[in-house]
C-alpha cells in the first residue's frame, strides 16, 4: 500500500502534459522588472539609486525584519526607474526596472561566480549556511514563498529530527518539481544536506507522488550509499503536497492545530527550495531564477522553463507558443490553489511555480444552486472541517462560531469547492471568514 | 497584450463534473428497473399511479415556484420527478387519482416548499406524502392489488393483504413465506415493494455511480436482519417483505434529510432499522419503514451536531458544542 494521508482528499484529473519534458533555459531578459514583495512578509527596502549600475546577483532590496527576504537583480545593467508597478494580481508594488546594454548582456553571458570548493563547503557552520541562505533571498518555492531562513531557524526548545522534502507536486498541470527532480537529483540531494546541517537534523525523506516514477527512481539511484536520506512514493491524491498532509502521510503524525510542523519534529521544504539552497551555498548564486511550468489544454508548446525573475510573464508564455486564441483565464500556480492573474505584463516572481492557461469555456464558474446537504464537502475536507456550515456562518457574520468551528484550520486546498455538486463558492466564503476571524482575534488581543 | 480582458476568480479553478441535476437524474435511472417491473406486475394501475404522481409533483412544484416563491425555475433538476416516482412506488396501484394528487400536494407543498424548497426540508417529501395518505385514507392505502392477477384493470383490481399484513394478523407464519417469490417479485404490496431484484439493481447502480454510499442502506439492512434474527424471524423474510429495501436504498439515502458524516449515517441507519422492527413487532401498523425514516429525519440535525467529523490535528475530538 502506498502511503497517503487518511482524511479527505480528492482524485482529480492530472493533466500533466509536460511530464518528462526537459527544462528549457530561457534567455535573460534585456529589461527586468524586479518587485520587492516576492515573498510572504514585510516588503524589502530598496538599496539602489536611479541610474546606478548593478551587476547580476547584486542586492537591490534588503530584507525588512525577520519575516522578509532579500531581492537581487537577475541581470547586469542600469537602474532605469524605481517606482510602483502592477503585479500579476493588479496591486501596485514597489519595483525596480533594470535595463541591460549589449555589453552588460555579453558580460552576463560569460561571467559565472566561482563555486565553493568541497573544502570551503565542508568548513561552513550551521550559522554560515543560514546566513548564506538569508543573504541569497531564498524563499519557499512551492508557491507560498515563505522566507526559508525563518524555516531553518526553528523556535528555541523545539527539537527537529526529520527533514521532509516535498516533491509531491499534487497540483494538476504543474511539472516543474518533477522536471527538476529528474534533471537535478544530485543538486537537490546536496541542498537537502545543507538544510540538514543548518538545522541539525539527521534524517531526511523525499516524498514523491507515484505518478512520477522516473523522479522516484532517479533520486533513489543517486541516493545509493547515502543512508541518511530516503525516498517515499506516495499515493497520487490531492492535496498530498499540503505540508500537514505530507507529514501525516510519511510519518503518521498530525501537526496540532495552530502549531508548526516542528512541533512534531519535522521540517518541510520543497525540492525546488533545496535546489535553490544548493545554488546559493555551492555556486554563490542568489535566488534570481526558478523553474516553472507553462501549460494548459490549448497551449501549443507547453513546457518546463528556467526563467530569470523579472522576466515578463508574457515572454514566458510566448516561449510556450503564446496565449491561445480562446483564452479566458490565466492562472499563476496550479488550478487548485493558484491565483487568476489580471495582466500578463507583470514580471515573474519567486513564488510562480507555473502558469496554467484555461480556455474560455472552462473559465467561468457554473451557476450556484442551493445546498442539497449531500455531505461531499465534509467528506473531502482534509482538515475534517464542515464547509457547508462555514459558508453560511460567514454570510451571517458569526465570527465567534466560525472560530469555534475551526475555520482557521482551513488550508484553502479547494477540495470542498471542487466537489460541490451545487457549485457553491465555499472556499471564497471560508477565506473571507478566516480573514475576518483572524482580524477579530487580533482586535481582541490588542484590547487586552 | 490585446484588449481582451481576463476572467479573474478565486481558486479552485477546476470543478468536478458532478451536478445536482446529474445526481438527481441518476436516482431516476436507478429507479427505472423497479418502475418497469411495477408496470409489468400491476399493469394499467401502475401506469396510472406513476404518471399521476410524477406529473402531479412536477406541476405542483412548477406552480409553487412560478406563483408563490418566485426566483429561478428549477423544475428541470429532477428532484420533483424523484419525489413523484418515490411517492408512486409507495402507493397501491388501485389508488384513485384524487388521493394521489393530495399526496403530491402534501409532498411538494408541505414537505418541501413549506420549509423553503430544495435543500431546506427536514422530512423526506415522498415519505411525508405517503404517511399523510396512510393516516388520512387508511382504507384505500392498505388494500393491495395482487401482482400479475388483474393487470388490465385499475380501480377494480383484485386485492389481497401483504405478507407483513398477514403476519400481523397471525394468518401467515414467517417460516411459510415464499422467499424466492419475494425476491423476484411475486409479493403483494405497493408498486416499489414488489421486486427486490429490481431495487437491489438500482441500489448497486447508485453506489457504483457514487451517488450514494453504502453506509445508510447497509446499516439499515444489517440492523433489521440482526433484530429479526434475535426475535426469531428469518432475517430474509424481514428484508424482502415490505419496504425495507425501497426505504433503505432510495428513501433514507435522500441527501437533504440524512446526516452529513459517515458515522452519523451509520447511527441514522441503525436507528431506522430498530424503529422499523419495533413498529413491525409491537406497533399497530404491519409496516414501519416510513415512520422510522420520518422519525429519524427529525433527528438528523441533532446527529449532525453530535456526529461531527474528527478534525485534523485535534486529539480529543471536536469540542465545538461542549464549551
Amino acid at each position: 500500500m502506498l502511503k497517503t494521508f487518511n482524511k479527505g482528499g480528492i482524485h482529480i484529473p492530472e493533466y500533466k502534459f509536460t511530464a518528462g519534458n526537459p527544462i528549457v533555459e530561457l534567455p535573460a531578459p534585456r529589461e527586468a522588472v524586479v518587485t520587492f514583495s516576492q515573498h510572504i512578509g514585510a516588503i524589502a527596502v530598496c538599496c539602489v539609486k536611479q541610474g546606478e549600475h548593478v551587476e547580476r546577483g547584486q542586492l537591490i532590496a534588503k530584507a525588512n525584519g525577520v519575516v522578509s527576504a532579500n531581492v537581487h537583480t537577475p541581470i547586469s545593467g542600469t537602474v532605469k526607474s524605481i517606482g510602483k508597478w502592477k503585479t500579476a494580481f493588479g496591486y501596485p508594488c514597489d519595483t525596480v526596472t533594470i535595463v541591460a546594454s549589449d555589453e552588460d548582456a555579453a558580460y552576463d553571458a560569460i561571467s559565472i561566480p566561482t563555486a565553493r570548493t568541497d573544502e570551503e563547503v565542508a568548513a561552513l557552520t550551521a550559522e554560515d549556511i543560514k546566513s548564506i541562505v538569508a543573504d541569497a533571498g531564498v524563499v519557499g518555492l512551492g508557491g507560498a514563498a515563505f522566507p526559508t531562513k525563518v524555516k531553518l531557524t526553528p523556535p528555541s526548545g523545539s527539537n527537529p529530527e526529520l527533514l521532509i522534502l516535498n516533491g509531491a507536486e499534487c497540483e494538476p498541470f504543474l511539472t516543474n518539481d518533477h522536471a527538476l527532480m529528474v534533471s537535478c537529483a544530485d543538486e537537490i540531494i546536496e541542498g537537502a544536506g545543507y538544510i540538514m546541517r543548518a538545522t541539525g537534523v539527521k534524517r531526511a525523506v523525499i516524498g514523491i507522488e507515484n505518478n512520477k516514477p522516473d523522479a522516484v527512481s532517479c533520486i533513489k539511484d543517486r541516493l545509493k550509499g547515502n543512508p541518511a536520506i530516503s525516498v517515499v512514493a506516495l499515493e497520487t491524491k490531492y492535496p498530498q503536497g499540503g505540508e500537514k498532509q505530507l507529514i501525516k502521510a510519511i510519518i503518521g503524525r498530525e501537526v496540532p492545530n495552530g502549531n508548526l510542523p516542528v512541533s512534531v519534529g519535522v521540517i518541510v521544504q520543497n525540492v525546488g527550495t533545496a535546489y535553490a539552497i544548493y545554488r546559493a551555498v555551492r555556486l554563490r548564486e542568489p535566488l534570481i531564477s526558478r523553474i516553472m511550468t507553462v501549460s494548459g489544454k490549448n497551449v501549443k508548446n507547453p513546457g518546463n522553463f528556467r526563467v530569470f525573475l523579472g522576466t515578463p510573464l508574457k515572454t514566458v508564455i510566448d516561449a510556450a507558443g503564446g496565449i491561445p486564441e480562446n483564452t479566458g483565464k490565466i492562472i499563476v500556480g496550479g488550478p487548485m490553489m493558484g491565483r487568476a492573474l489580471v495582466s500578463v505584463d507583470a514580471p515573474t516572481i519567486k513564488g510562480v511555480s507555473g502558469i496554467v492557461i484555461v480556455p474560455e469555456e472552462e473559465s467561468r464558474r457554473m451557476s450556484e444552486e442551493p445546498c442539497i446537504r449531500c455531505g461531499a464537502c465534509v467528506e473531502v475536507c482534509p482538515m475534517g472541517l464542515e464547509p457547508y456550515l462555514l459558508m453560511p456562518l460567514t454570510e451571517n457574520g458569526e465570527w465567534d462560531l466560525l472560530n469555534r468551528h475551526g475555520v482557521k484550520n482551513c488550508i484553502e486546498c479547494g477540495c470542498c469547492a471542487y466537489s460541490c455538486p451545487s457549485s457553491r463558492p465555499l472556499l471564497d466564503f471560508i477565506r473571507l471568514g478566516k480573514f475576518k476571524v483572524n482580524e477579530a482575534v487580533r482586535r481582541k488581543n490588542n484590547q487586552n | 497584450m490585446d484588449d481582451k480582458r481576463l476572467i479573474v476568480s478565486g481558486s479552485p479553478h477546476m470543478h468536478t463534473k458532478d451536478t445536482v441535476k446529474g445526481k438527481m437524474w441518476g436516482v431516476v435511472v436507478a429507479l427505472l428497473p423497479a418502475v418497469i417491473f411495477s408496470v409489468y406486475a400491476f399493469g394499467l394501475g401502475a401506469l396510472v399511479v406513476i404518471f399521476t404522481s410524477v406529473l402531479g409533483c412536477v406541476m405542483i412544484e412548477y406552480l409553487i415556484q412560478r406563483y408563490l416563491v418566485g426566483g429561478k425555475l428549477t423544475v428541470t433538476n429532477g428532484s420533483a420527478v424523484i419525489t413523484g416516482l418515490l411517492l408512486a412506488m409507495n402507493l397501491p396501484s388501485n389508488l384513485p387519482i384524487w388521493i394521489i394528487l393530495i399526496g403530491c400536494l402534501v409532498a411538494i407543498g408541505l414537505g418541501k416548499y413549506a420549509f423553503g424548497g430544495l435543500g431546506q426540508n427536514i422530512f423526506n417529501p415522498a415519505i411525508l406524502g405517503r404517511v399523510f395518505l396512510l393516516i388520512s385514507f387508511p382504507q384505500q392505502m392498505t388494500t393491495w392489488p395482487v401482482p400479475f392477477v388483474s393487470r388490465g384493470s385499475y380501480l377494480d383490481a383484485a386485492t389481497g393483504a401483504t405478507v407483513l399484513g398477514r403476519m400481523k394478523m397471525n394468518e401467515l407464519m414467517p417460516e411459510n413465506v415464499d422467499l424466492m417469490g419475494s425476491f423476484i417479485g411475486q409479493m403483494g404490496g405497493s408498486l416499489g415493494e414488489v421486486s427486490a431484484v429490481a431495487l437491489l439493481l438500482g441500489g448497486l447502480f447508485l453506489i457504483v455511480r457514487r451517488i450514494i454510499t453504502w453506509h445508510i442502506p447497509l446499516s439499515i439492512m444489517i440492523t433489521v436482519s440482526v433484530f429479526s434474527w434475535l426475535a426469531g424471524i428469518n432475517p430474509l423474510v424481514s428484508l424482502l417483505s415490505g419496504g425495507v429495501l425501497l426505504g433503505s436504498i432510495f428513501m433514507a439515502t435522500d441527501y437533504v434529510t440524512s446526516p452529513m458524516t459517515r458515522n452519523g449515517m451509520i447511527l441514522y441507519g441503525v436507528m431506522i432499522g430498530v424503529i422499523t422492527m419495533v413498529i413491525r413487532l409491537w406497533g399497530a401498523y404491519p409496516e414501519g419503514v416510513s415512520f422510522a425514516i420520518l422519525i429519524m429525519n427529525g433527528f438528523t440535525p441533532l446527529i449532525n451536531v453530535y456526529m461531527r467529523p474528527k478534525r485534523f490535528g485535534e486529539r480529543r475530538g471536536n469540542k465545538v458544542w461542549r464549551k
